[in-house]
């Protein structure tokens, strides 16, 4: 312990918040669609590594990072916007165990393909050349990209922000998600409201796949783990619950790294532990409404 | 303006509605009135398209409405004005009253708008950023009218608005009701404050067991206490 500085720790903080972005951009995504359509999304991961794969298609063809963060929320989103539209809408009304088990197989069928496309080993993922090295942060260097990560995962968030609260669209989903049935009652069409939730949903968990490609390379199993933890972070978050998920996405994160500093081996585990803890003390999250699932 | 024939409705097997027949005039309040459990707000619910099943047919301003789904018929200028209120939780007053407007966001008229509904129902002028749900029931009730008076229905549907609410708001209410029909809106009303009802209803029907057993002008009903009494009272 004697190399344990307030430094490091400092330095050990960014790179939670930085994790914990990834993880706050797939929790939104889980928690906008539950909170919409009580659609509980296994396919969540799935899309996100689809993410990390139409950047790479894209850039082998030619494309580059900058033109990826655009391209590829839009063709994630795209087949997003198909896969509610065909398969999870004819779900509705049954029970929230259809639409789990139905994206629970959809996504082994994405991550089989995957495989088969792209074959079963990964690819390195180059940082784009603007985003390499690191910058003196006052704790010390820290690398630029994750900064990077941190600051697109800033916009994103504020951009759902102002689109939820001050235009007509995000007032129907604030209200669409407590009471369906009196937007529709005032003229709302529900059901293309769902779909547009799913799509946007899908597109941001493809953006975070494609944020967090440079970090950790890409393989087609990449969205399964990061899918269970991004589940603790709805469930400690408050299912449903936007702020929630922001705010326990950030914590999972910074919990995640604080502890493989002290012990590397029980990082992993610490999230868990985490989520056992909160449920104890507060079984709808932070955020959640009591009851919800009942 | 509007007219239900033969209009039947079923709640999975069971059978609800058989075969209602009911016209409310432009212009006029007509008054639906009935015990508990007689229907009135499975035919509410069925003009404004919320039921599975339905048969027979229901024409706004000559159309057919039996195809269009829910959210349409608002836009047809249909308005509705469920039991339980639904204000949203969560959002403010203001933010309620936009609601009714999403449908067809027009962001200039938007305020302008409010600004009317605001002189139409100065309870809500003074609480416009208020949580809503922070009201109390009557407050709430102003609200939910409030909010489906906002896009200019030309026919309004009420399912007891007055219910579980202080007398004073009570009486404000109806006479809003007589003022917003003075300016034009058509207003079918549920009330199970049958008295208060029938004073103000150009025309009352009576539902007992999913069928309408009587119908008159509200004057003739108000006076035909025996007719009350047996389909009424409690
Ligand atoms: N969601 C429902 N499912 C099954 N039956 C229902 C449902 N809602 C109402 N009913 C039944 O339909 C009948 C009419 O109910 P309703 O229209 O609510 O009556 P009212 O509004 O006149 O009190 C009642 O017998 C009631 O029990
Ligand atoms: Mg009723």
């Amino acid at each position: 312990m004697a190399g344990l500085t307030l430094d490091l720790i400092g330095m050990q903080l960014f790179a939670g918040v930085a994790l914990g972005a990834v993880y706050v951009l797939l929790a939104i995504g889980l928690s906008l669609i539950f909170g919409m359509l009580t659609v509980v999304n296994f396919a969540h991961g799935a899309f996100y590594m689809l993410g990390a794969y139409v950047g790479l298609w894209l850039m082998a063809h030619g494309g580059n990072f900058w033109l990826c963060l655009v391209l590829v929320p839009l063709v994630v989103g795209g087949i997003g916007l198909a896969v509610e539209r065909v398969l999870i809408r004819p779900l509705y009304g049954r029970g929230i165990d259809y639409p789990l088990l139905l994206t629970f197989g959809l996504s082994y069928i994405i991550v089989e393909l995957v495989r088969i496309t792209f074959g079963k080993s990964g690819f390195p993922f180059d940082t784009p050349e603007l985003l390499q090295g690191a910058v003196d942060i006052g704790v010390g260097y820290f690398p630029l990209y994750r900064l990077f990560v941190i600051g697109a995962t800033a916009v994103i968030l504020f951009g759902l922000w102002l689109f939820l609260e001050r235009t007509s669209f995000g007032l129907i989903i604030r209200a669409g998600a407590r009471d369906p049935l009196i937007v529709r009652v005032l003229g709302v069409n529900v059901a293309q409201v769902w779909l547009i939730v799913f799509g946007m949903g899908t597109a941001i968990a493809a953006f975070a796949g494609l944020l967090a490609a440079p970090l950790q390379g890409v393989i087609p199993e990449m969205g399964g783990t990061i899918l269970a933890e991004a589940f603790v972070v709805t469930v400690v978050g408050g299912m449903g619950s936007l702020l929630g998920a922001v705010l326990a996405g950030i914590l999972v994160g910074v919990v995640v790294s604080m502890t493989s500093l002290f012990a590397p081996e029980m990082a992993k585990v610490a999230i868990f532990a985490l989520m056992a803890l909160v449920l104890l003390i507060r079984p709808q999250g932070f955020f959640g409404r009591a009851g919800l699932m009942s | 303006m509007l007219k239900l024939q033969g209009l039947n409705a079923w709640y999975g097997p069971s059978h609800v509605l058989q075969d209602i027949s009911l016209e409310v005039k432009q212009g006029e309040i007509v008054c639906l009135i009935g015990r508990n459990g007689a229907g009135k707000t499975t035919t509410l619910k069925s003009v404004m398209g919320l039921l599975g099943k339905t048969s027979g047919s229901i024409r706004f301003d000559g159309q057919e409405l039996s195809n269009q789904p829910a959210h349409s018929r608002y836009g047809l200028g249909l308005a509705y004005v469920p039991e339980e209120r639904r204000i949203v939780p969560g959002l403010s007053v203001r933010d309620n009253l936009k609601l009714g407007l999403v449908a067809s966001p027009d962001k200039h008229r938007e305020a302008e708008l409010i600004a009317h509904t605001a002189q139409v129902f100065p309870r809500l002028a003074e609480r416009l950023d208020q949580m809503a749900i922070t009201m109390s029931g009557g407050e709430q009730q102003m609200l939910a009218i409030a909010r489906a008076m906002i896009s200019s229905p030309r026919l309004i549907m009420l399912d007891e608005p007055s219910e579980g609410i202080m007398p004073v708001l009570v009486d404000e209410m109806f006479e809003l009701f007589t003022s917003m029909k003075a300016q034009g809106t058509t207003i079918l009303l549920v009330e199970q404050n049958v008295e208060l009802a029938l004073a103000i209803a150009d025309h009352a029907y009576v539902l007992d067991q999913g069928t309408i057993v009587h119908h008159d002008t509200g004057k003739a009903l108000l006076a035909d206490v025996e007719i009350q009494e047996r389909y009424c009272s409690v």
